[in-house]
């Protein structure tokens, strides 16, 4: 019984891990299209990511001349992180076998190893475009970072645990209570979500105006495979996201422990979620203008506010 | 806990994020708006507390708040603001990250000094003269860091929206006829707050109170 | 029976507003503020002779309580006011035809001086803490109109600094009654009684001292705005210094006084609820820290006016350390003060009014040979400067000297800040009236001297204090000190 278990839950992770690389694309084309249904554009279609991906892997890459090593494995250690945050993050079931994996703080950390190598490697070829958008990076993420942390512990603290299994299954299985910190604690990691993934309002995925863009900047020199590998991880970090979005907030439908009969139900759900998410994102994205990046480090402040607002709130009034 | 007590956790929740989104807010027409939302929660809050607790009076304080702080007091400001041609203005205010983590060290503050309190306190009051006093002690910072006579003012009546907070969550209302001279002094404040800006923008051709700082002991 | 009478001392001043808003602009409106005032008097004397007959009483469904210790502070609120609106009545005719007042100005000065001491009255009488709020922000709305009459920018500036701090400080001292009320609710349980201050007195061992400790912590501090200590002043010179000079009276000889009323029912409960020397500690350190830094601000000023209400701040700090003290002796000795300062007080700018009314300036180093021009002035000014000094015989030095010898006794460390403080006061305000009053100008003598009776009837009354004190009321003062405790 033990073993079947075990190996039915290492297939369902191994289930998860494909689902989540195979899916990223799609939500991001899913997000683009209803950006372009809500501009009143017909749009690109949602396998446009895929066909993107398809025409960059089969260019032939184009390195500078000097490119150090950093920058050739940058995009395989970035696609690695986000791949491995986008498949222990409990969306599915709860006790898959790499859950004990994702604690939150171990979390961030990962999506932060992503960020630094990046960053260096914009910096390593010594453009001025390169070195612009690095800078740009760290101040974004340097105010995101603790405000994502502080809607960690608020969820840790209503859960007792760090472990996000843990989190989702105490979430998931109380009776209704309203939660205002939790509800603060939402905003927050909305705001958190748009900065961290280079969405509108803070920057804007479309674009290479100079003057505002941030990511675009970082991987301008990049080409070919490496800029798919790239382009692939961006859309699994949104991916792995939204995902932590739906664990801590709308964890309802997450199968249980051992409950493996619950899984096409919960793959449901999920599946549900994302589309309503990617659907939000995208309204969200049309709502709201891009602010000036020196605008940015407000629109941040506030994420930090409602978080700690939320996790105070929480401590004092138990709710 | 009950869904009342959940409910009103949430307005407490509510109305200390007003006082920190009237603390960044820099247009003041938008300031008054916030202020009438404070209002709108305020009397909810106070309407669900007096269900909550079969209090009748705590109805008709309900009420008065509705009636005080999110019809008349707005509408007497907004008049305010038409007449006094700023509506549109725009207020610079220095350092919004530095007022942000003031406001944040002032709300544990707050709830330090209220945390002996809230021991004390059972069920439905719990942690909520916290919030109420971080709300007036926000608003005080607000009063603080405005120069401009109108956004002082709203600051002000801002202040007394945390203590009415206080008064009807923590002790379920002080007697009517306390409720009712607060009201009045209230009313009376700010129509004399109005009169003043006249005064004020006539004598200094401006609303900006940094041209009142002449008087000093040098 | 002391219900018509309570009602009579504050129907008579609501009514006077209410007469002098309608009537306001006439030409007999003066009077008609000095006859309503007057009545006010009286009624309070009737009031304080059946209190002291009596002992205390509740009035109106127990919504006000009189005791030997408000009724004494009616009764000398009463008179103030009375005094000052005779002395008001002169005064204020000559600025209207010098044309600093128009008409609608002496209009809304007439009418906003009977709410003023209607809403005294009530602070004082009242026994329901709420109701005590009420009025005591009512007395502020009152005066900020008035501080702003002349309407000139300093005045403006002045009005707006005295609205937003004292608004401050009194939603903070709505902060501690609401406290209270949370503290009382638990013991008294809900509805009316909880924020009488006669039902408290009776309940006050049981109350929460924590919750009174921040309750005490709350209402000093904001109470103590309205008094002028220090760090929490800082509207009171300018407010003073601005506006109009029978203003400056009644705020400095009254609306303090009023709110340290308020501040000493507070100390009463929260002592009874800690039974620790909390409350007094907290007085003591506001009420050095005024007198101190009073007495260094004191003699850097240059308008005469602000020099005074700075001796104001420094006066309300040694009563407020006096009644920090405690005791019988001491507490009695804060009384006596209250009265004295009061008296002396309002009659000082009574007289400053007359001489910056001469000398066409407030700025000390332009008026010069007061004496010269108008014997009469000047001499009620160097008098009352010589009492609000604590020169014997004057009723200040008795209070001063008793207020200092029991804190050589109780707190000896006290005694010199208290003393330096003092003598640097005195060397300020001495060193500046002096060149004042007895300085050579080549002004002409005044042809006729002003009515200066109150300013006379002020210090005949703290010099008869000084020299002798009447038994009843050093035995209604030592009523009153045990009330407090």
């Amino acid at each position: 019984m033990e073993n079947t278990n075990l190996a039915l839950g290492m297939l369902f992770q191994l289930f998860q891990s494909l689902l989540v690389v195979l899916l990223a694309p799609l939500l991001m084309g899913w997000v683009s299209q209803c950006r372009a249904w809500l501009q009143n554009r017909s749009g690109p279609g949602l396998l446009q990511p895929y066909r993107m991906l398809r025409k960059l892997f089969l260019k032939d890459a184009v390195i500078a001349f000097n490119a150090s090593p950093l920058f050739r494995v940058t995009p395989y250690i970035l696609f690695g992180c986000m791949w491995l945050a986008a498949a222990i993050i409990p969306i599915i079931a709860v006790d898959l076998p790499f859950s004990p994996a994702a604690d939150v703080i171990a979390l961030v950390g990962v999506f932060a190893l992503a960020r630094v190598f990046i960053a260096l490697a914009a910096m390593d070829i010594g453009t001025a475009f390169g070195s612009l958008g690095a800078r740009r990076e760290m101040l974004v993420s340097f105010l995101a970072e603790p405000a994502l942390l502080m809607v960690l512990f608020t969820a840790s603290l209503i859960s007792h645990s760090t472990q996000l299994p843990s989190i989702v299954g105490a979430l998931a299985h109380r009776e209704f209570v309203l939660y205002p910190s939790l509800a603060f604690a939402a905003l927050a990691f909305v705001i958190v979500l748009l900065a961290e993934n280079a969405r509108i309002p803070v920057d804007n995925p479309n674009t290479h105006l100079e003057l505002t863009m941030i990511h675009e900047a970082m991987i301008l020199e990049y080409s070919a495979r490496h800029l798919a590998l790239i382009e692939w991880a961006v859309s699994l970090k949104l991916f792995a996201y939204i995902s932590l979005g739906i664990a801590l907030f709308i964890p309802h439908g997450i199968a249980d422990v051992g409950k493996w009969d619950a899984l096409p139900l919960s793959i449901a759900a999920l599946l549900a979620k994302l589309v309503m998410a990617g659907a939000g994102l995208a309204l969200l994205e049309t709502l709201l203008a891009k602010v000036r990046i020196f605008r940015a480090p407000e629109f941040l402040g506030t994420a930090f506010l409602l978080a700690v607002l939320g996790l105070l709130i929480h401590i004092l009034l138990g709710a | 806990m009950s869904y009342t007590v959940q409910f009103i956790n949430l307005l407490a929740a509510i109305l200390l994020l007003i006082s920190f989104a009237m603390l960044s807010q820099r247009r003041i027409l938008s300031l008054i708006n916030l202020f009438a939302w404070q209002g709108l929660v305020l009397s909810v809050s106070t309407f669900v507390v007096a269900y909550s607790t079969a209090q009748q009076h705590l109805y008709f304080s309900a009420a008065l708040t509705l009636l005080l702080k999110v019809l008349v007091l707005p509408w007497l400001l907004h008049r305010l603001i038409r007449k006094l041609n700023v509506r549109w203005d725009v207020e610079t205010l220095i350092n919004i990250p530095a007022t942000m983590l003031a406001g944040i060290a002032l709300v544990i503050f707050a709830f330090n000094l209220a945390a002996p309190i809230s021991q004390l306190a059972e069920g439905i009051t719990r942690g909520l003269i916290g919030i109420a006093l971080a709300s007036v002690l926000l608003s005080l910072l607000m009063m603080l860091t405005r120069r401009k006579a109108v956004t002082q003012v709203v600051g002000f009546l801002a202040m007394e929206n945390g203590l009415f907070f206080a008064a009807t969550s923590a002790t379920h209302g002080m007697p009517l006829v306390v409720e009712l001279g607060i009201a009045l002094d209230v009313l009376v404040a700010t129509f004399i707050f109005g009169i003043f800006f006249f005064q004020i923008r006539e004598t200094f051709d401006s609303l900006d109170i940094t041209h009142m700082e002449k008087l000093k002991d040098d | 029976m002391i219900d018509l009478q309570l009602l009579a001392l504050l129907l008579t001043p609501l009514l006077g507003g209410g007469l002098l808003a309608v009537f306001g602009s006439r030409r007999w409106a003066a009077e008609l503020n000095a006859l309503m005032s007057f009545l006010t008097f009286a009624a309070s004397v009737a009031l304080t002779l059946r209190v002291v007959e009596a002992g205390p009483q509740v009035a109106f469904g127990e919504q006000f309580f009189i005791d030997q210790f408000n009724v004494f502070l009616v009764a000398l609120t009463a008179f103030i006011a009375f005094t000052t609106s005779l002395f008001s009545r002169p005064y204020m005719r000559v600025e209207q035809d010098h044309g600093r007042l128009s008409t609608p100005m002496l209009h809304l000065y007439y009418s906003m001086y009977q709410l003023f001491t209607f809403a005294m009255l009530v602070a004082l009488s009242a026994n329901n803490m709420g109701i005590v709020w009420v009025a005591m922000e009512a007395a502020t709305l009152t005066t900020v109109l008035l501080v702003s009459l002349y309407r000139t920018p300093a005045s403006l500036e002045a009005a707006w600094k005295y609205f937003i701090l004292c608004g401050v400080g009194i939603a903070l001292a709505l902060f501690g009654t609401i406290l209270l009320y949370f503290a009382a609710e638990r013991v008294l349980g809900q509805g009316g009684t909880a924020l009488l201050w006669t039902h408290l007195n009776e309940v006050k061992g049981e109350l929460e001292p924590t919750v009174l400790k921040l309750a005490f912590i709350f209402l000093l501090v904001g109470y103590g705005t309205k008094i002028g200590l220090v760090p929490l002043h800082s509207w009171l010179p300018d407010a003073h210094a601005e506006g109009p000079t029978p203003v400056s009276a009644v705020l400095s000889g009254l609306l303090l006084n009023v709110a340290l009323c308020a501040v000493m029912r507070s100390k009463v409960l929260v002592d009874g609820s800690l039974g620790t020397h909390f409350a007094g500690n907290l007085m003591m350190g506001f009420g050095l820290l005024s007198v101190v830094v009073a007495a260094l601000f004191l003699s850097r000023q240059k308008d005469i006016k602000r020099m005074f209400a700075y001796s104001s701040i420094e006066h309300m700090g040694l009563i407020t350390f006096a009644f920090g003290m405690g005791g019988k002796v001491a507490t009695f000795a804060a009384l006596l003060h209250m009265t004295v300062h009061s008296l002396t007080k309002s009659a000082i700018f009574f007289a400053v009014g007359h001489a910056v009314q001469k000398a066409g300036t407030q700025q000390m180093d332009n008026i010069r040979g007061m004496l010269q021009i108008s014997p009469t002035v000047g001499w009620g000014l160097m008098l009352g400067t010589f009492a609000i000094l604590g020169m014997p015989p004057f009723g200040v030095f008795a209070s001063e000297f008793l207020i200092i010898t029991t804190a050589m006794h109780d707190y000896p460390w006290t005694t010199p800040i208290l003393l330096i403080a003092l003598g640097m006061a005195f060397a300020a305000i001495f060193g500046k009236v002096q060149p004042m009053v007895f300085g050579e100008t080549t002004a002409k003598p005044l042809p006729h001297p002003p009515a200066l009776l109150p300013v006379f009837a002020h210090l005949l009354l703290v010099l008869i204090l000084g020299l002798y004190m009447p038994p009843y009321l050093a035995d209604w003062y030592r009523q009153a000190a045990a009330l407090l405790g």
